[in-house]
């Protein structure tokens, strides 16, 4: 199955992709954002 | 490219409980907040570890893939970089990052020293982490409160790892969050309490039947650069694998299932050097990676 590790480099280049395109959107703002807060809801208290 | 076969366990071993720890202290590095209770507000929150660690966690320094992209998709918004940063870990590693650097993956295997029973996990639960995952976008997206706005519902009800790593040692340090807690507080400690008994009688219970990035790693496994390796050649059929594995998964019938948290025990309890792992270039010839047992 020489194609799987191939489609795994394939998987892992369009990761990259789609993070850096998440990134260009400013998303890593909007991650900061949720996670400079404490999530209430993420600990059961709302 | 492959790393030999025959490596003796022990020393593999060690090095991955070394990963675990370094993982999980340096994922959770923010002392200060362990003594005031408050939680870490850097920028190094806007990045996302690819493996579980809740976000308000008071030790915390990086964002929590999960609850990031449940919190995003609850306010509208869908987040290809928590998509891609999770697709480009998984296609390198697979479930190898359950395995070697999760924090709540570390505390189950703890709690397994307790006991020396194993029971087993029916296969129809260990299915549940995929409708978890199917589930986990859109229901924070669409089932909405009054409010027009949804909420990250696993994080919400099920979670433990927030319970454990946030809630807790939250409402411990901080008296002004104690007063918020009420009957879905309760449920989350139940809920915990349950995980943590299960963790002590069978293997990492919430990564192998509930962890909805453990399951789209799972279902990297198969595809993911670093991988497996079988020798049909070597294989025997003998089951050694299987009974090393604590996941009970016979490697020489098909290695690089999606159940498979790439602890390598299967490596140095194989008698015939028959298993190893490594990562493949595109192209090159890895057969036998997908094996048949020679009979």
């Amino acid at each position: 199955m020489a194609r799987r590790p191939a489609i795994g480099w394939a998987l892992f280049a369009a990761g990259v992709a789609l993070a850096g395109f998440g990134v260009l959107r400013g998303e890593h703002q909007q991650v900061l954002f949720k996670a400079i807060l404490i999530c209430l809801e993420c600990i059961g208290l709302r | 490219m492959t790393h030999p076969p025959g490596v003796p366990s022990g020393p593999l071993q060690r090095l991955r409980r070394t990963a675990q720890v370094f993982s999980a202290l340096a994922a959770n590095g923010y002392w200060p907040g362990f003594v005031r209770g408050t939680i870490y507000q850097g920028g190094l929150k806007s990045v996302c570890v690819p493996f579980l660690n809740c976000y308000s966690c008071p030790g915390a320094l990086t964002a929590c893939p999960v609850g990031s992209i449940q919190s995003l998709a609850a306010g509208g918004r869908f987040s290809f970089l928590v998509l891609g940063t999770t697709l480009a870990a998984g296609s390198l590693a697979g479930r190898a990052i359950c395995g070697w650097l999760c924090p709540f993956g570390l505390i189950q295997e703890w709690l397994k020293r307790l006991s020396n029973l194993s029971l087993t996990i029916p296969g129809w639960l260990l299915k549940g982490k995929y409708l978890l995952l199917a589930l986990l976008v859109p229901l924070s997206a669409y089932w909405v409160g009054a409010g027009g706005l949804g909420a990250p519902y696993f994080c919400q009800y099920l979670c433990p790892a927030g319970t454990l790593e946030a809630g807790i040692p939250l409402l411990l340090l901080n008296p002004s969050l104690r007063v918020l807690a009420g009957a879905l507080w309760r449920w989350k400690l139940f809920a915990l309490a349950a995980l943590l008994v299960a963790s002590a009688v069978t293997f990492r219970p919430f990564c192998r039947a509930m962890c909805p990035l453990g399951a789209f790693y799972g279902l990297l496994n198969r595809w993911s650069a670093w991988r497996l390796h079988v020798d049909t050649r070597r294989c025997e059929g003998c089951g050694q694998c299987a009974a090393a594995c604590p996941s009970r998964l016979n490697v020489g019938c098909g290695a690089n299932s999606p159940e498979c948290l790439r602890c390598l025990r299967c490596v140095g309890a194989c008698p015939h050097r028959a298993v190893a792992y490594g990562f493949a270039a595109p192209g090159e010839n890895l057969r036998p990676a997908e094996v048949s047992v020679r009979r």
